[in-house]
């Protein structure tokens, strides 16, 4: 185990906390992206708003579009999402918490051939279906998976 | 004259063969009872598994369950049988000692006749025993061993962990070993198993990294073949249980994951890979058909005594799936015949436990004699006699814990009450007295806190809902394998085959609806939230059992079945 890259990390703020951070609003992605920002999809309030807004509508399934979640969170506000593309010229992959009150949580743009795998840690507030949406050569690709939100208790 | 039992059947026995006309079920209880261990060695390769034996040295009473619906896929499907059906399945003698081990059937009478079950002396003798016909047999134990009872708790699990070196466990997997919270159990691997016995589980990770917390398998040459065993921790842990108590670890089911380590363990050369899981019977069906490369899951959490493997086709071949029941009940051998690098056949028996028929091992004797000496006044301490009798195991309820309900309401002065869906915990026949012991097989745990909290209708039902869902969810992944919360006080219908929201319904405390928005007092215990309060159950529960001495039979409090009839998990 890498104790300094723990150390560091921590004092920096680990990742889940940043991604903690961008999903309650408290670090506005429009800091750091603000000719980018997407205001209308990162607004919407419901799924299909969203999607239009990205220019995401009719996606088809890819086997080369994975999403690892769990099936049930351990904590519903850091809840681990793992989402890569092997589908070649990848330009981007959003992710959505559908039952979320904004539902679009990131956009991630990949250039010059960037391998397309993004890890974030995002606010689930209740059971629900998590997307990610993946654009390659004009098209657009979507997986999903049900994340469950417990209260817990009561196992084995 | 003194004459033992096994003595005095034995001259039965032979009255019987002489002609007399004895024909009782002690008599029959004698017979075939040795044989029972007669087990011929198969192949090169075994493995002895126990699971969830939850602390249990000493030999008790566990009545299997006769509520145990499975939905969907797995309506009618092992381990969603009980009594009759599990019979004809598995085609056992009604009436006979396995049919007695296997399910609930006339339980408080052929309890009498064959007698206690389970209890480390008689397991080490039973082990020893099947040792000696093979060679370099791996005993493998499946977890949620250092929880379960009174010594455990007191000694932080310490008694168990003798206990088990001293068995001869080679390698283990994890549940409620981690209610003793992290710091101890990495204290027990680094002090006293390290050597000695291996903690395996490839599904836990730091959270900020994902780096691997314990060794994910081991390999073990054994006879000539080289074998691997993958470890797999309750899946659910940190959900289940309090999160507090394993702050840094992650866990999960992680199929991709496992799939690496039994190709990282083929690729060092293992011949035979099993994996030891904590995944409850349904989530390694699911996992048996996805993962490839798995000859057998040996598996536990769930608690089912399943007499025979269930064969699992995936993209790889056939993996066996296992089940080794609870409470030191059972002790499953799983024999292969190893040719040209693979499996070419097995043999399988979950041996029952019978304590009269196993002599005890004297050292295993001493050892218990020693944990148990410093608590023996707390443990031996009568509470209360009970007129019938108390278990736990079922879907629903038990009535052991329809027993703690009772005293919680009482107690506490609650409108109703919530007990946590356990599926360990010993049995007691009508009759018998209730120790303190006894009381700490149903409650030991390390956030016994017992709490009065106000709730509303609206929560009541979400609550219920919750837990409904973690039982019936119809994808096995989306389960966490104990119960439903026993519920004292409120009425319900349950509709299992609906989704979340609508499954519970018609909710009366009283005979009246319950009011959504009006809250009520809302007696529990065993909360996960850190920095909860609260009187330990234990105390509640004896306290109620001193003052009543006499404890009436129960009665049971279990909801309104809508959709099941029919269900051959039910009975």
């Amino acid at each position: 185990m890498d104790m300094l890259r723990r150390t560091v990390l921590k004092g920096a703020g680990a990742t889940g906390v940043l991604a903690g951070l961008l999903a309650a609003g408290v670090l506005k992605p429009t800091l750091a992206y603000a000719n980018d920002w997407n205001k209308a999809a990162f607004e919407a309030k419901e799924l299909d708003a969203a999607l239009k807004a990205l220019g995401a509508e009719g996606a088809a399934e890819h086997k080369d579009l994975v999403m690892k979640a769990p099936e049930i969170a351990e904590n519903g506000a850091v809840v681990p999402i793992d989402v890569s593309s092997a589908i070649p010229n990848t330009a981007s992959i959003a992710i959505l918490v559908l039952k979320n009150p904004s539902p679009l949580t990131s956009v991630f743009e990949f250039s010059n051939g960037a391998m397309a795998d993004v890890a974030v840690r995002l606010k689930v507030a209740q059971t629900s279906v998590i997307r990610a949406v993946a654009k390659a050569d004009g098209k657009v690709y979507s997986t999903q998976k049900e994340v469950k939100v417990t209260v817990g208790g009561c196992g084995g | 004259m003194s004459m033992n039992r096994r003595e005095f059947l034995q001259i039965l026995a032979a009255a019987s063969a002489a002609g007399f006309a004895l024909n009782s079920r002690e008599l029959l209880a004698a017979q075939g009872g040795e044989k029972l261990y007669d087990l011929p060695r198969f192949g090169n390769v075994h493995f002895l598994h126990f699971t969830d034996c939850h602390a249990q040295l000493l030999p008790i009473w566990f009545r299997e369950p006769n509520v145990n619906i499975g939905l969907g896929g797995a309506v009618g499907k092992v381990p969603h049988i009980v009594g009759e059906q599990l019979l004809k399945t598995y085609g056992i003698q009604p009436g006979g000692r396995e049919a007695h081990a296997f399910t609930y059937l006339d339980f408080a009478q052929a309890a009498k006749t064959y007698g206690k079950v389970g209890g480390f002396a008689h397991l080490a003798t039973l082990v020893k025993q099947l040792r000696a016909g093979r060679p370099n047999a791996l005993l493998l134990d499946g977890g949620d061993t250092w929880q379960g009872s009174g010594t455990a708790l007191w000694t932080q699990g310490q008694d168990m962990v003798d206990a088990c070196k001293l068995l001869g466990v080679d390698m283990m997997s994890p549940h409620w070993e981690f209610t003793l919270g992290h710091e101890r159990v990495k204290q027990i691997i680094e002090k006293d198993f390290a050597g000695k016995i291996e903690f395996l589980a490839q599904n836990v990770k730091t959270t900020d990294f994902g780096d691997p917390v314990f060794k994910p398998y081991a390999l073990r040459e054994m006879n000539g073949v080289k074998v691997a065993v993958v470890g797999q921790a309750f899946p659910y842990t940190p959900i289940a249980n309090p999160r507090y108590m394993v702050p840094d670890w992650t866990f999960g089911i992680q199929d991709e994951e496992m799939q690496k380590a039994v190709n990282a363990a083929r690729g060092e050369g293992a011949q035979v890979v099993v994996v030891l899981s904590h995944n409850g019977m349904d989530v390694d069906l699911k996992m048996a058909s996805r993962v490839t490369g798995i000859d057998a899951i040996l598996g536990g959490h769930t608690h089912d005594g399943v007499p025979q493997p269930v064969k699992v086709q995936n993209k790889g071949g056939v993996t066996l799936v296992t089940n080794a029941g609870s409470n030191g009940k059972f002790l499953g051998v799983l024999d292969f015949d190893v040719k040209g690098g693979k499996v070419s056949d097995f043999r399988y028996k979950l041996l029952p436990v019978f304590s009269n028929l196993l002599a005890a091992d004297k050292d295993m004797t001493a050892l218990i004699d020693k944990i148990r000496a410093p608590y023996l006044g707390k443990l031996e301490e009568k509470l209360a006699v009970s007129e019938g009798l108390l278990y736990r195991r079922g879907n629903f309820n038990g009535s052991w814990d329809q027993l703690i309900l009772d005293a919680m309401m009482e107690v506490k002065g609650a409108d109703l009450a919530f007990s946590p869906g356990f599926r360990w915990g010993t049995s007691i026949l009508p009759g018998q007295a209730i120790t303190f012991e006894h009381v700490m097989d149903q409650t030991a745990i390390t956030y016994p806190m017992s709490t009065l909290t106000e709730m509303t209708g609206e929560q009541i039902k979400t609550i219920l809902e919750d837990v409904c869902d973690n039982l019936f969810n119809p994808d096995p992944y989306y389960q966490q394998g104990g119960d439903m919360v026993r519920v004292g006080g409120l009425t319900y219908a349950c509709d299992p085959n609906a989704k979340i929201g609508s499954r519970i319904q018609d909710m009366r405390l009283g005979g009246k609806p319950l009011d959504a928005t009006k809250k009520y007092k809302v007696a529990g215990w065993a909360p996960v939230a850190e920095n909860a309060q609260g009187e330990p159950i234990w105390e509640v529960v004896a306290r109620w059992l001193r003052d009543k001495k006499t404890i009436t039979p129960r009665q049971l409090n279990t909801p309104r079945l809508i959709g099941v009839a029919g269900n051959p998990g039910l009975a």
